[in-house]
């Protein structure tokens, strides 16, 4: 049988003895919490603020003059880990004021069943047409509506300024810039 | 290249370290033989030598010998010294010599490889998000190798026609191209058809079809191929898919009976390019445009998709009872195919064996051959059907004598593989008289008059090999999933076969076949599906060697020297 020691316990002094230092302590944290302001929030009536760079449901966003930045790579289908997103490419097609560009997805689809919010879409894109944004809690009553096609994608994605106007830059080219005779 | 070529090599030294090379090779050629490369564009192991792109320069030097005497010089350690050029030289225009010594990895080469990705690289686009060449481009890869990531160039970048047509199938992007010239020297060297050239000079070179013309011959995908950018691009193709999402898979193509060796890329069941493998014995890199678009036939509108009993969709159980309650009243008569593979053409020999089929018709398939991959016999399997006694004389286009037998009454049920009976001489009162049991891709006039329809699958749903007009066996893989509910071709004649005898069907597999065949038919002893390789092999041709075939001579058959020619293809393979 293992050895036991036994200790001796020491005898309650008077204050102890009396419990009002341990209640004064209580109310005093009691109190103290009482008159701090609330920190609940109130939602969904009231929402939180989203930091920058939050990464929220991912979305398509247009250029300043509301063109469409997507030029169906498909790189950000290469990279989703999950696959949630699914592109069908397209072509535009000559006359069109964006020809120039000369790809557009056809259709793009992002299964929000699927997406783990990773932000690698993002990442990736070399056009800067995709965003997690603050768009944090999605619902749906169907399978169905839990994929985003792209008219809901460019929707939620609303338009973002561009520093590089890349496609831009290429028709002054074509037009203004040494043309091939 | 013979077993006797291959034997003789030489040594060169690459980096310091000898290795061995064969005789005669070229640098590039016999470097990347050895598991290494040296980056280059213009040179293409089947096209002449430009040497334009500069991207292959290697440092080359040769031992040093006394002018006067030819007595090796010797450094101070009586070392034979080097004497290295002042200058790299390109590879792609040298030949291998023995003792020959070159650095691929000296400082100078490394300088030599950035300096001309730079200027390859001052008018290229950014445009590698919507270029259907990315992920298989040569630029591409050698500017993460040699590029330096950002440009020194300042000034605004060349602007050319991006969407310019030389082709009906082919688009051309003038800023991407990188003035290889490969796609010119192809169109001279191999299609006959000199169509291409440059004009105008320095940053206004362009590429262009002589004024007038296209780039229209059967021919000009390849030039897609070997583009080493995204300048050339098939329309057929064009921003359909990225290529990094697709599987190839070695196949065959069913065009002729060159037997093309190709590559299938599909994504999820489905098929967006073929395009060609090389195969020196075959087609060397090439293939011809009709080829390339036969994958469309998977989803055609007249694709055969059902089982159907008395023009009705069934079961598969059930349109085989109907067929075999059919054959057992007697006297059946079975169309073969040249279209179907090796092996279902043994199998449907055994299973005319069981039937007692009172004869074995087939459909010949002629048409104008182009002397370089289309031959004259539009099927790829004609010789399979010889080696596996299907037949035993060369198919005519009509069959007037089973038209005879069905005029005399002595055939009451038809069993067609693929052929259309109407188209290939039968009239409506001959049909009618007896039942079609028919089996094919497509819903043709056999079908339509058919008491049992079975779908079959095409050369790319299914694995087998064709044997090509030199007697070689090659083999081609399931690149893409069956449509649903069709079952293999194999199985669905050894289970009507099993039937006739009264055997329970098993579910045979190719190389299960392939070993009763390597037993039964004595030009394929000894081989093994496996065996076959990718590359395949050429099989005797014994007694049909002397065969009047119509293939006249095209890149890699000799009517003259047919049955040697198939016999050295299959020593090497």
């Amino acid at each position: 049988m293992a050895k036991t020691k036994v200790l001796e316990r020491k005898p309650l002094s008077l204050a102890e003895r009396t419990y009002l230092p341990q209640i004064a302590s209580g109310l005093k944290t009691t109190l103290g919490n009482m008159l701090k302001p609330n920190v609940t929030l109130q939602y969904p009536e009231e929402r939180p603020v989203i930091p920058e760079n939050y990464r929220g449901v991912p979305t398509l966003v247009r250029d300043p003059e509301g063109r469409e930045k997507c030029v169906s790579c498909q790189l950000c289908e290469f990279v989703c880990p999950p696959k949630a997103i699914r592109i069908t490419p397209g072509e535009i097609s000559e006359g069109s004021d964006t020809e120039h560009v000369e790809k557009a997805p056809e259709e793009f689809e992002i299964n929000m069943l699927r997406c783990i919010y990773c932000g690698l879409c993002q990442e990736v894109c070399p056009e800067e047409a995709i965003f997690l944004q603050d768009i944090f809690s999605v619902s749906g009553y169907s399978r169905e509506e839990m994929i985003n096609k792209k008219d809901k994608l460019y929707e939620l994605g609303g338009t973002l300024p561009d520093r590089h106007r890349k496609w831009d830059k290429k028709k002054a080219a074509e037009i203004n810039g040494p043309a091939h005779h | 290249m013979s077993a006797d070529a291959k034997a003789e090599t030489i040594t060169i030294n690459v980096d310091g370290v000898d290795r061995e090379v064969p005789k005669g090779a070229n640098l590039i050629d016999a470097i990347e033989q050895l598991g290494e490369e040296i980056p280059h564009y213009c040179y293409h192991p089947k096209l002449s030598v430009v040497g334009n792109c500069r991207m292959c320069l290697v440092e080359l030097g040769m031992p040093m010998r006394d002018r006067a005497t030819g007595e090796p010089v010797l450094d101070d350690d009586g070392v034979q010294k080097i004497g290295w050029m002042p200058k790299p030289g390109i590879a792609c225009s040298t030949t291998v010599a023995p003792g020959m010594h070159i650095k691929t990895k000296s400082q100078v080469v490394k300088d030599c490889r950035n300096g001309v990705m730079e200027f390859l690289l001052l008018n290229h686009p950014l445009d590698c998000p919507i270029c259907d060449q990315a992920g298989e481009c040569r630029l591409q890869e050698f500017a993460t190798d040699y590029g330096r990531g950002y440009s020194r160039y300042t000034e605004a970048k060349n602007v050319k026609p991006k969407r310019t047509r030389i082709g009906p199938r082919i688009m051309l992007d003038d800023e991407r191209c990188i003035l290889c010239s490969r796609c010119i020297r192809f169109s001279k060297e191999i299609a006959n058809d000199d169509v291409l050239g440059f004009i105008d000079r320095g940053s206004y070179s362009t590429l262009t079809t002589y004024p007038g013309k296209q780039l229209e011959n059967n021919y000009s995908l390849n030039t897609v191929d070997i583009c080493p950018v995204g300048a050339l691009t098939s329309t057929d193709f064009r921003f359909k898919m990225r290529v990094w999402f697709l599987k190839a898979v070695p196949s065959i193509c069913t065009e002729s009976s060159v037997g093309a060796n190709t590559e299938v890329w599909s994504r999820e069941g489905k098929i967006y390019r073929i395009t060609p493998r090389r195969n020196d014995a075959v087609n060397d890199t090439w293939m011809t445009d009709s080829g390339r678009a036969l994958y469309k036939q998977v989803e055609a509108d007249n694709r055969l998709r059902a089982y159907q009993v008395d023009g009705k969709a069934s079961s598969f159980d059930a349109a085989i009872a109907a067929a075999i309650a059919q054959m057992k009243q007697g006297k059946t008569a079975v169309v073969a195919s040249a279209r179907a593979s090796l092996e279902e053409q043994f199998l449907l020999s055994q299973m005319v064996e069981a039937t007692a089929a009172v004869r074995v018709d087939m459909v010949s398939h002629y048409g104008d051959g182009d002397h370089l991959l289309l031959s004259e016999d539009r099927t790829p399997n004609l010789r399979g059907a010889l080696l596996t006694g299907l037949i035993n004389d060369l198919p005519d286009a009509r069959l007037d004598g089973l038209g005879k037998a069905i005029d005399a009454g002595e055939v009451d049920t038809l069993f067609v593989v693929h052929e259309d009976l109407a188209a290939a001489g039968l009239t409506d009162a001959q049909i009618a008289k007896v039942k079609v049991i028919y089996a094919g891709i497509e819903e043709n006039s056999s079908s339509a008059n058919a008491k049992v329809s079975f779908p079959l699958l095409t050369v790319f749903e299914k694995e087998g090999s064709f044997v090509n007009q030199n007697f070689r066996v090659q083999k081609f893989h399931n690149a893409i999933p069956a449509p649903r509910g069709v079952v293999y071709d194999l199985h669905l004649l050894e289970t009507l076969r099993a039937h006739m005898v009264g055997e329970s069907p098993t579910r045979p597999t190719v190389p299960a076949v392939w070993e009763l065949m390597a037993q039964k038919i004595t030009c394929l002893h000894g081989l093994d599906f496996r065996g076959l390789g990718d590359l395949g092999v050429g099989v005797d041709a014994g007694r049909f060697a002397s065969l009047p075939f119509v293939e006249s001579k095209n890149l890699k058959h000799d009517p003259e020297k047919r049955s040697k020619l198939g016999v050295e293809a299959g020593a090497t393979a």
